[in-house]
């Protein structure tokens, strides 16, 4: 496990290796190294949060020394605190992280999937089979960022993977579903969008009055069901 | 509504000392991109240090309040007044009722943060009252300040009442805090920072340019970042990498080899290798830099920017306690 220091105030955990090789294990790894420290609650801890293979820990150094780290090496001190803390966890252990899959509904009409033409081209299907494919598939929420409550997931068929777009579009809607490279997400605001929008989603990705404000978290297992214009528009009002 | 904003300026937004707890669900930390300043600035106004404030970039701030309120601003060099006195950085003020505090142009550094006594009562939105203003939440209805708007003020704390009672005639109060805590902005400074988590992904060449050569702010800065222009860096393999954390100070390198320096608006995670990461304390130094700016780059350790850190915290606590005999 190695521990790198991210500016002053950070600290990188590096709790798994490739993620691409393993994506359930190295997932379960870094889920359980993220609450082992969240729950450890190291002096000086401000927050933590996992992403890919890594978990960060964001610290203050002067609460640190206050709790007895030496001043002139607090990374040291917070180091092996963090080696205690994750020592006795089995980062192994089978996935204890909502086995049921989390279910969004996605209408795909050309009018919110405006890529889908595009993603039908470079991989060959006909559009009706790329949402067949998307629809058909199991997802899991390998990590949130971006903005909040965007979740990137893992297990896109191999068969739609699509590059990000050369000129990424200045703003698209809430609720765009879209594919960039291998994996897929949801735009949880209006925001630029560098991937390949295919559909949209009614349902409310984030929500800052709710705590948590995001409806998937990392290690969620999503599916998505395709609806009709009709169903989406009964379901916005 | 007790205070109203006659003209908002360039871009005046709420911001308190940040949202810390949600970047696993990827939300930005957001906050006064100098929350030193701003805590000494509400130190000195009576209020709780973590109250909100108002952030300005580039000034042009006109405000006028219901009752009488005490303010404190700290930041680059600009031209401010409370009515017809004018008012330097660091020094509380007396402002009363249907009187007019602005805050013009910047001659050095762009930003500001403005105290209020009884701070800008906006709700708390995931435990902050700072505007997220990529996520459009949070401050003023998630955005920034507008002309003619109106806003709230908290109730004067008692600090505060004293403080109004003792500047019944002075009006503006001769005690400031350290130069250095209320004017951060310098010219074409040199940045400390810690050497990045990829360095080792860069070309030596590239380390040796970012560490000797000087870099110039590009226009298409904000809060999310300092985007530099200046000699290309050049990486080692074209590859992105798989996201991680990064963090304000993060400086990270998009295949055009230009350098961002990421601020407090950032994303939570990124994949662009990271050549360095500016020391906190340095922060405030560089989010008063303009477009055009110079600026440069030095090496320094963590454990100096730890030391650096817990010196100026216990001037921060011997500053609060002589404030004390202030507010009696």
């Amino acid at each position: 496990m190695e521990i790198t220091p991210l500016g002053d105030s950070a600290l990188l955990i590096r709790v798994a290796e490739n993620f691409d090789d393993a994506p359930e294990a190295s997932l379960n790894k870094v889920l359980t190294a993220n609450r082992s420290l969240g729950v450890a609650k190291i002096p000086g801890t401000i927050e933590v949060a996992p992403a890919y293979t890594t978990v960060a820990l964001f610290y203050d150094s002067t609460r640190a020394i206050e709790a007895g780290a030496p001043a002139h090496d607090v990374v040291g001190w917070l180091d092996q605190r963090i080696r205690e803390a994750l020592s006795g966890v089995k980062l192994n252990a089978v996935s204890r992280f909502g086995q049921s899959p989390i279910e969004i509904p996605v209408c795909y009409d050309k009018e919110f999937g405006f890529d889908l033409e595009d993603v039908a081209r470079h991989t060959g299907l006909d559009p009706k089979e790329v949402v067949g494919l998307h629809s058909g598939a199991r997802y899991r929420v390998h990590c949130l960022g971006f903005t909040g409550g965007f979740a990137f997931l893992g297990g896109l068929p191999r068969g739609l993977a699509t590059p990000r777009r050369d000129v990424p579009r200045k703003e698209i809607p809430a609720g765009s579903v879209a594919i960039g490279g291998k994996q897929t997400g949801i735009y949880p605001i209006k925001s630029p969008a560098g991937w390949n929008v295919i559909g949209r989603t009614p349902r409310q990705l984030f929500d800052p009055k709710k705590n948590p404000p995001v409806l998937l978290q990392a290690g969620d297992r999503v599916q998505f069901r395709q609806i009709t214009r009709e169903e989406f528009e009964e379901s916005m009002s | 509504m007790n205070a109203s904003a006659i003209r908002a300026g360039f871009l005046t937004s709420v911001q308190d000392l940040g949202r810390t707890g949600f970047r696993e669900f990827g939300v930005s930390v957001s906050g006064a991109l100098d929350t030193h300043a701003l805590r000494v600035a509400n130190l000195l106004a009576g209020n709780d240090e973590s109250a909100a404030g108002l952030e300005l970039t580039f000034g042009g701030l006109r405000l006028r309040f219901a009752d009488d309120r005490i303010v404190v601003w700290c930041g680059g060099e600009f031209k401010a007044s409370v009515g017809p006195i004018s008012l330097e950085a660091g020094h509380p003020a007396l402002v009363r009722a249907g009187e007019e505090v602005s805050i013009g142009s910047p001659a050095l550094g762009c930003r500001a943060w403005l105290a209020i006594s009884g701070g800008i009562d906006v709700p708390l939105v995931l435990g902050s009252r700072a505007v997220d203003l990529r996520a459009g939440f949070g401050g003023l209805n998630g955005r920034p300040l507008r002309d003619g708007e109106e806003f709230s003020l908290g109730k004067n704390p008692p600090r505060a009442k004293a403080l109004i009672d003792k500047l019944n005639t002075e009006r503006i109060a001769p005690w400031k805090p350290p130069h250095d805590w209320s004017n951060p902005a310098q010219r074409a400074p040199t940045l400390r920072y810690i050497r990045g988590t990829d360095s080792d992904r860069f070309a030596e060449s590239a380390r040796q340019l970012f560490s000797s050569e000087s870099f110039f702010v590009s226009p298409d800065s904000d809060r999310m970042g300092i985007r530099l222009d200046g000699p290309v860096l050049e990486r080692n393999e074209n590859a992105d990498l798989l996201s991680e954390a990064v963090a304000p100070g993060t400086v990270q390198v998009p295949p055009n080899g230009k350098p961002i320096l990421l601020l407090n608006d950032c994303q939570t995670i990124g994949g662009y290798p990271k050549i360095a990461n500016v020391i906190t304390i340095d922060l405030p130094i560089a989010n008063q830099l303009c477009p055009g700016d110079r600026v440069r780059f030095a090496e320094s350790s963590i454990r100096d920017a730890h030391a650096l850190l817990l010196e100026r915290e216990r001037h921060l606590e011997q500053f609060r306690l002589g404030l004390e005999s202030h507010f009696e």
